[in-house]
């Protein structure tokens, strides 16, 4: 015994370290049920949402007219008719707004990352991209009013939508193009230059081709965020019951405008379209979502 | 960060200026100017369109609650009110969605596996995937009538509290801010989630080891080192979720029960928030003077999110400072 007491090398032994304090160890545990309840606090909700929606909506979904028919000479009262119009809008709302926001957003990532050198105007570019990702849509939209329908004259119509949806889809694909640019390796860069190449055709044909995959998927996600607002098209243009394929007149549906308008419909027919309109919204979205996440997954850029 | 991915320049500059480069520079910086343009208009158009409609205004703009813009020849609309629902609604929302996304947040980087950290934040993502007007729906029709019992005991109990005394709408149904709040929170929780997640989860390594080697528990080392780390990346998260709440429109709008009697300053109150009340009257906008009125509406609004996001940035810009 007292051999071993003495001896400088005898390893430590268990009084050598002493326990945590029940009241520190509490405390650790408090923390972290209560971290680990917060996140069942977040997760009740959406799955109560969800559950109410496909409950309520899914036997919409199942009859046969609803991909492919409109709500035309549909009585509010009456089991019929789709929601083939309003996906119609939806759709192509947020793919003419995509023509518009992709090109330039692509374009002001390449200036932030190629060209801008974290310069005085790069940097109040980038201040502008956060402030107008957090412009409320409903400014947006009313920006849109004032500029297209006020001032130029123009009706409102789904094209004045797309403008609108424009303001609000920028920033998204500004930041995730410029996230992705930024992963470029340099090296590739520089080998092109070093070729000989123009810095223009190098950010064309090496530079973009290599974040594309990143770049597309930053393009499907704002698609997605896009495609549920409600505000722009409450304010930029009217609701039809039938199909519209005139972007630039006359009144046109989506499907948030088609919930917005059936909600005012109590017979049970108008709230069993609200709750399929719904679950078909949800779902339109979650397919632009699973489409980003796919590719993102399978053509990550390689970075080494 | 990568900035230093730029930091290489091209040989063309000493081979003279070739054409090319000169359009796809012009292009670029053009499209960013497009950016930076278009926000400045947002705001003068805004401001443009509304100056003739205050000038017409009979009442106090800022102070009086009345809204009425049917005759053209008596407009008279003030933004108390909306202001004061818009405020009520997001502050109860922040109230809410700011412990629980900390503890998401630090669950998600500290507690749980790296391999399964990121199933379970997509799951929270999931959240911000649903659009605001299902989010409206189900707050109207489900949360609503099932929060009454609560909302009914919390204004019983608690009615000594002004927030929680009875406000100018019925508790019935639960068309109230209470309500609205308590939506606005779920929907901004995705976002100050995602931005504390990623603050959190830059703590020095050295830092939490050193923490955790002079004998701390997980949750010591997480008040001691990463709550200090983070503390400005999730404020700045927060304010961004705040900026989200003031603009909400259409969940708002679906919640909400218009009120025929000014606001009580109470979580029972209906009404309607600056975005909800434009919303509430985007079919009837053909005149341009009670156009103008809303459009002042929306001037606040903008020029209030812009300075709750100029902050954020502020707030988060300092913090990195001090980390670097």
């Amino acid at each position: 015994m007292t051999a071993t007491l003495t001896d400088p090398n005898r390893p430590a032994q268990t009084p050598a370290f002493q326990k945590i304090s029940p009241g520190r160890q509490f405390k650790n545990y408090l923390a972290m049920s209560l971290m680990g309840l917060a996140f069942l606090v977040a997760v009740i909700p959406l799955v109560w949402l969800l559950f109410t929606v496909i409950s309520k909506g899914y036997s919409a979904l199942l009859s046969g007219d609803w991909w492919g028919k409109s709500l035309k000479g549909v009585l509010p009262e009456q089991f019929a008719g789709g929601v083939y119009h309003a996906l119609y809008g939806s759709i192509v709302q947020a793919l003419v707004c995509a023509v518009i926001a992709v090109p330039i957003g692509i374009l002001a990532a390449v200036y932030l990352v190629e060209y801008g050198n974290n310069g005085r105007f790069a940097r109040i570019t980038t201040f502008m991209v956060d402030i107008l990702s957090g412009v409320p849509s409903i400014v947006a939209a009313l920006f849109v009013f004032a500029l297209w329908v006020t001032t130029f004259g123009f009706e409102t119509s789904a094209f004045a939508v797309s403008l609108a949806l424009v303001l609000l889809m920028l920033p998204v694909v500004v930041r995730s193009t410029e996230e992705m640019l930024r992963l470029v390796p340099d090296e590739l860069r520089e080998a092109s230059y070093a070729l000989g190449v123009p810095k223009w055709k190098t950010i064309v044909k090496i530079v973009l081709p290599t974040a594309l995959s990143g770049i597309v998927t930053g393009v499907m996600l704002s698609i997605a965020r896009v495609m549920g607002e409600t505000a722009p098209v409450l304010v930029l243009v009217g609701y039809s019951r039938s199909i519209n394929f005139d972007i630039f007149s006359g009144n046109m549906a989506s499907l948030p405008l088609l919930i917005y308008n059936e909600l005012l419909n109590p017979e049970e027919a108008g709230q069993l379209r609200v709750w399929g309109a719904a679950l078909t919204l949800i779902l339109l979205i979650m397919f632009f979502n699973l489409v980003a996440t796919v590719i993102s997954r399978f053509s990550a850029i390689k970075t080494k | 960060m990568a900035e230093e991915v730029t930091g290489s320049s091209p040989p063309a500059k000493s081979q003279g200026r070739r054409r090319g480069d000169g359009i796809f520079r012009s292009m670029t910086t053009g499209s960013s100017l497009a950016i930076v343009v278009s926000i400045g208009l947002i705001g003068l158009f805004l401001l443009i369109q509304a100056v003739p409609s205050l000038n017409a205004n009979n009442i106090n703009f800022f102070t009086s609650p009345e809204w009425s813009t049917g005759d053209v020849g008596n407009l008279r609309f003030g933004i108390r009110d909306l202001l004061v629902v818009t405020v009520l609604s997001s502050l109860l929302a922040l109230a809410i969605a700011m412990p629980v996304a900390m503890g998401i947040a630090l669950f998600l980087t500290h507690y749980l596996q790296p391999k399964f950290a990121r199933p379970f934040a997509y799951i929270i993502d999931l959240l911000a995937a649903v659009p605001s007007i299902v989010f409206g729906l189900w707050g109207a029709k489900v949360l609503g009538p099932s929060l009454e019992p609560i909302a009914t005991f919390l204004n019983k109990n608690l009615a000594w509290i002004p927030l929680f005394s009875d406000g100018n709408v019925s508790l019935s149904g639960g068309g109230n801010i209470f309500t609205a709040g308590i939506v606005l929170s779920i929907m901004i929780l995705p976002i100050i989630t995602a931005v504390s997640r990623e603050v959190f989860r830059q703590t020095p390594v050295m830092q939490i080891e050193g923490a955790l080697a002079l004998g701390a528990t997980r949750w010591e080392m997480i008040r001691t080192t990463v709550l200090p780390f983070g503390r400005s990346g999730y404020i700045a998260g927060s304010m961004l979720g705040l900026g989200r709440a003031l603009g909400e429109t259409v969940a708002v709008l679906i919640i909400l029960r218009s009120a025929t009697s000014s606001s009580t300053f109470s979580f029972f109150d209906g009404g309607y928030t600056f975005a909800s009340k434009i919303a509430s009257a985007a079919p009837e906008f053909s005149e341009p003077l009670s156009t103008g009125a809303y459009i002042a509406a929306g001037l606040v609004l903008f020029l209030f999110t812009f300075a709750v996001n100029a902050l954020a940035r502020y707030v988060a810009g300092r913090g990195k400072a001090k980390a670097s």
